[in-house]
């Protein structure tokens, strides 16, 4: 700290770029630490057995890895299909959620209509709704439309994510220029057709975003499942754990929560490695920029 | 087609909704076996309205051949779901989910109980339940003695006696078992395989060092009442020891109240447990005891010996499931525990099965219930293969006497002598539907003022706000 | 629309398109959202629960709910629990955030393995706060490892119960919450970042400017859509905050409830299907998030008007 003023001091004006960049490692290692540190305590955790971990915790794994994961696959409960429903789930939300949002942003972005400053408001006031405010009304409606059961009322409320439609539209304000739907219009594109291949495009780090959040939010998501699901083929990963949870005393074994929560957390990683690519790697950002 | 199986299945159900309604409950169930056909035969309406409309008089006796093709049952964890699948003659499993008896379909639905899920689930599905269509209903549920009264006491469980089980049949029982699910009527709803007695299981090592003897007699004179109790805990905290958890000691305080916790709709502090708050406020204060929640890493320390905890509270599956018995470094695996009966009598866990009103299965609920809570045989194999407390007077009489239910990580001792004279003590005259909210709340609130954080009327004030937020119409 | 004239018909053709991109989210809300919210709001007027498996009500009482709420002052002080808990988490997210969206886009600071640190910093969000909180619950247990660590070092003479206390248990829901969600802002100001043009970093650079008035002069107003954002929704977020603090502290039924959030409380309504009360809370939930947003949304466009 005391010696910034020499070296790079009439380009800077503040700290060296040594030590700026000693401070920016410094933190970015710690953080990196403190973001993994959970992962390694999982993996232990997953490899020791339930009399182990009730003795507390500890940094060196045990041998209880395969035993947990024989356990748990050949388990009584459905943890392969609570995947696969996971999976359809999140996935089909993540794509659906995206797509739709960004064409209702594209929606008030591009067009003028007499109703659009008005829907612009409604919406922003829809995203203030905590989601636990509408559960009760939720239930009786889905049991009304008798979809309990059935992915459906957990799949298609996402078309309309206030967040998601919020985040798109404001990206689009900073990359998206009118000049290039007008570009296109008069190269005789649709406008459907504009939207799909043309704005699309441009969007594409913010539908990457997007994507990881809502797949991650979806697949970690017990509150609303857990109303609607009650067949066990039809379960989210994050219910069977909770089930896991409160196994009586005969089969309760922490070492197979873990592991379970291990098993559901391997594939959003795998999928959010995938999706960090376009968002990491720097797309080709903004046509118009060039 | 389907309009018309549609049809006859919605005239079924409306005229045995009928049924239903006039009172006559033992008729339900006949009255709904011809709906499980109709979904083979679609012609069936005008056969479905005649027998339905001719109510069977003797509904237990009807042949299987003419009840549902499915059974359902409902329940939180799978402990019952094993207990059928190794002890139930006939029993084959399908999948985790699925099984078959003959042939009726076995289909178990399995709710967690976390976040109020599994009743939230049965409040939703059991009060329909006589309409819902002939698969779906639901045919035997299970409940926890804590919430037990809040099913019994309403039209949603048939009584034993209309499955055509008699009181001779559960003679063998213990009484407290049936308290649970008994109505306000002083009708039997239901019936449990185990006994969960419990009692105290000290430290041997810890008695020897604080009593000088770890003798079950001895060390039971030494925690005999409360005052007693109190005694002891202090002593073993100037041995450098914890008693136990106030959470650990609060199940036999509660067990032994002398009224219910709601009277005339007020919230009423039985004297019991002011005592329970001001002995765990006194040994807290003291050292001698901590304000660990059940369950947790800290509350575990003491399985090994270097948590110095000098006793837990429980009953016979805490000895196999809750001690670490396989683990080398615990206390019991080198069979250094002790059990005696303790300060008072009390119970903790146990399932019980109730039939739900509308099953149309009756005659196969009735011997599931049976087999599963009466037959000897099978709770002899239930005790040993299980090591589940079985609810039987006589098998628990023959574990007292044979070597057979000695128990390696208490020593050798023979424990089941004290549980079953454990068992006859419990007293559950004061059980209340509102009991489970209750204590939740009570043993929560009351974990600030043993801290120190809060005076005990401001902790009295925020268990009342609790309560009231379960039960909006209980006042104080 | 048969009738319009044909020189505004072409921009009509065009415009009608809005209309007709916004029929699926207007569709989806209406029966999926919307509904259900007027039946809450509906529900708040009347006493309507279970006790057990009795049904109370529904019975027309106006506003006793709300005026309950109110008199017994739980709403201020669980609204209060809240803010302090997300604000506490919530400033150092947003420093964070920022100064790591900085750094990475620094291009004199050259950042290696900067893709690395850049996908593990979102990382945390993909554990279940369920889990995470279990996590925590061994780390500060009693005779967790921050215990013994703590008396090793000679800080603590005997073991603290950081779960028990309100100001240690109120950091830790900061600091997971920071911790879950810093990767996430950081992400969305990057790909905001990513769409502002490099041309104006380096005429910024040429022109000599630092990189903190870069950051300042530049960087920041470029963000400014995206923050807002970030602050919104974060705002939301908060607010209805329940995961960490009800998986941490067991649904917080201690006497004091100082980590109870307004969610939690509406929870604890929910066990008795209490329709009414919760409603009425909704209501007030709905109100408080909109004055908030309203504040902060003004608050940032007419300053950014200036």
């Amino acid at each position: 700290m005391s010696m910034p003023n020499e070296e790079y001091n009439d380009v800077e004006g503040g700290l060296g770029l040594f030590a700026r960049r000693l401070i920016a490692y410094i933190v970015l290692v710690l953080l990196t630490f403190l973001c993994l540190f959970w992962f390694y305590l999982l993996f232990i955790n997953s490899s020791r057995s339930n009399s182990e971990l009730s003795r507390g915790f500890t940094l060196i794994p045990s041998t209880f890895f395969m035993q947990n994961f024989n356990n748990v696959i050949h388990g009584t409960l459905p943890i392969m299909k609570g995947m696969r429903n996971s999976f359809i789930i999140a996935g089909t939300c993540a794509i659906i959620s995206t797509y739709f949002s960004a064409m209702t942003a594209y929606a008030i972005h591009v067009y003028d209509f007499k109703a659009k400053k008005a829907i612009f408001t409604f919406i922003l006031g829809v995203m203030m709704i905590p989601t636990q405010v509408t559960a009760l009304g939720f239930i009786k409606l889905v049991e009304g439309m008798k979809l309990m059961n059935s992915f459906i009322p957990l799949i298609v409320p996402s078309i309309a994510a206030p967040a998601t439609f919020y985040y798109m539209k404001q990206y689009m304000d900073s990359t998206l220029p009118h000049a290039i739907v007008e570009a296109a219009r008069i190269d005789g594109s649709s406008e459907w057709r504009t939207f799909n291949t043309i704005s699309l495009p441009i969007m594409k780090p913010a539908i990457a975003v997007q994507m990881i959040f809502t797949f991650v939010a979806n697949w970690n998501n017990y509150f609303t499942p857990a109303l609607i699901l009650k067949k066990d083929e039809m379960k989210t990963l994050p219910i069977l754990i909770a089930q896991l949870r409160s196994a009586d005393f005969l089969k309760f074994d922490m070492g197979q929560v873990y592991m379970t929560i291990a098993i559901s957390i391997a594939p959003v990683i795998i999928v959010y490695i995938i999706l960090s690519r376009s968002i990491v790697g720097g797309v080709a950002v903004g046509s118009v920029k060039g | 087609m389907k309009k018309k199986l549609l049809s006859s299945l919605l005239s079924v159900a409306m005229v045995s909704a009928l049924l239903v309604g006039c009172g006559n409950t033992a008729t339900a169930p006949a009255a709904e076996a011809p709906a499980a056909e109709a979904p083979a035969d679609d012609t069936a309406a005008a056969p479905a309205d005649d027998t339905a409309a001719a109510p069977a008089d003797d509904a237990a006796a009807a042949p299987a051949a003419d009840e549902g093709k499915v059974l359902n049952i409902q329940a939180w964890n799978e402990e019952f779901k094993s207990r059928v699948t190794d002890h139930y003659p006939g029993y084959e499993e399908v999948d985790a989910t699925h099984g078959k008896i003959g042939d009726v379909d076995v289909v178990w639905t399995i709710t967690p109980s976390e976040g109020n899920a599994y009743q939230n689930n049965l409040d939703s599905v059991l009060p329909g339940n006589v309409d819902a269509a002939a698969d779906d209903k639901v045919d035997l549920f299970l409940v926890e003695a804590d919430y037990a009264l809040k099913y019994v006491n309403a039209d949603v469980t048939l009584p034993l006696a209309d499955l055509g089980i008699t009181d001779a049949d559960l003679a063998d029982q213990y009484d407290y078992t049936k308290k649970v699910v008994t109505d306000a009527d002083g009708k039997l709803k239901g019936a449990s395989w185990q006994a969960c007695s419990a009692g105290l299981i000290y430290n041997r090592e810890a008695a020897k060092d604080v009593l000088g003897t770890d003798d079950p007699a001895e060390v039971q004179k030494a925690v005999a009442d409360w005052d007693k109790y109190v005694e002891t805990a202090k002593a073993a905290q100037a041995k450098g020891y914890k008693m136990c958890s106030v959470n650990d000691t609060y199940r036999t305080y509660s067990n032994n109240v002398s009224g219910k916790w709601v009277q005339n709709g007020a919230i009423v502090i039985d004297p019991n447990l002011k005592k329970w708050v001001d002995d765990s406020k006194a040994l807290v204060d003291a050292k001698a005891e901590t304000t660990d929640d059940l369950w947790g890493d800290d509350w575990a320390k003491g399985k090994r010996a270097d948590g110095k905890i000098f006793c837990y509270f429980g009953p016979a599956w805490f000895f196999n499931f809750c001690l670490d018995v396989d683990d080398e470094s615990t206390i019991a695996h080198a069979g250094g525990w002790g059990f005696c009966e303790g300060p008072q009598g009390y119970f903790w866990g146990g399932t019980w099965i109730c039939a739900a009103n509308g099953t149309d299965n009756p005659s196969l609920v009735k011997d599931i219930i049976l087999t599963m809570t009466t037959d000897k045989a099978v709770l002899k194999e239930i005790a040993t293969a299980d090591s589940d407390c079985v609810n039987s007077k006589s098998v628990l009489a023959d574990l007292a006497g044979s070597d057979d239910g000695n128990i390696a990580l208490l020593g050798g001792q023979n424990p089941y002598a004290e549980l079953a004279a454990g068992a006859e003590k419990i007293d559950l005259s004061n059980l209340s539907d509102y009991d489970q909210g209750c204590n939740e709340s009570f043993q929560q609130a009351m974990k600030d003022y043993f801290m120190g954080k809060v005076t005990y009327e401001e902790a009295v004030d925020a268990f009342v706000k609790s309560v009231q937020e379960k039960y909006p119409e209980v006042t104080y | 629309m048969a009738k319009e004239k044909k020189k505004t018909s072409q921009v009509v053709k065009y415009n009608k398109w809005g209309y007709i991109f916004l029929i699926p989210f207007i569709v989806v809300y209406l029966v999926f959202q919307l509904i259900p919210l007027i039946t809450t709001i509906y529900n708040s007027f009347f006493e309507n629960y279970m006790s057990g498996l009795k049904q109370v009500g529904p019975n027309w009482i106006g506003l006793t709910n709300y005026i309950t709420i109110f008199k017994n002052g739980d709403v201020p002080k669980y609204f209060a629990n809240t803010m302090i808990m997300w604000i506490a988490g919530f400033i150092p997210q947003i420093v964070l955030s920022l100064l790591l969206a900085a750094w990475f886009a620094d291009t004199r600071l050259r950042i290696k393995a900067a893709g690395f640190y850049k996908t593990v910093i979102y990382m945390p969000n993909l554990i279940m706060a369920s889990a995470f909180a279990m996590l925590f619950f061994t780390l500060f247990a009693k005779t967790g490892p921050i215990n013994s660590l703590m008396i090793q070092m000679g800080v603590f003479t005997e073991p603290y119960e950081f779960l028990t206390y309100t100001a240690s248990t109120r950091t830790i829901v900061a600091f997971m919450n920071c911790l879950m969600w810093f990767g996430n802002t950081t992400i969305l100001l990057m790909a905001g970042m990513m769409g502002i043009d490099n041309a104006l970093f380096e005429a910024a650079q040429v022109d000599g400017a630092t990189s903190t008035q870069v950051f300042f002069r530049v960087t920041l107003p470029l963000l400014r859509p995206i923050l807002l954002f970030v602050l919104i929704t974060s705002l939301i977020g908060g607010l209805q905050m329940f995961d960490v603090p009800q998986v941490l502290t067991n649904g917080d039924k201690t006497a004091l409830r100082q980590i109870t959030t307004m969610i939690m409380y509406l929870n604890n309504h929910l066990y008795s299907k209490n329709f009414g009360m919760a409603g009425a809370l909704s209501v007030f939930l709905f109100i408080i998030t909109g004055i908030l947003s309203i504040i902060v949304y003004k608050f940032s466009t007419s300053e950014s008007n200036e």
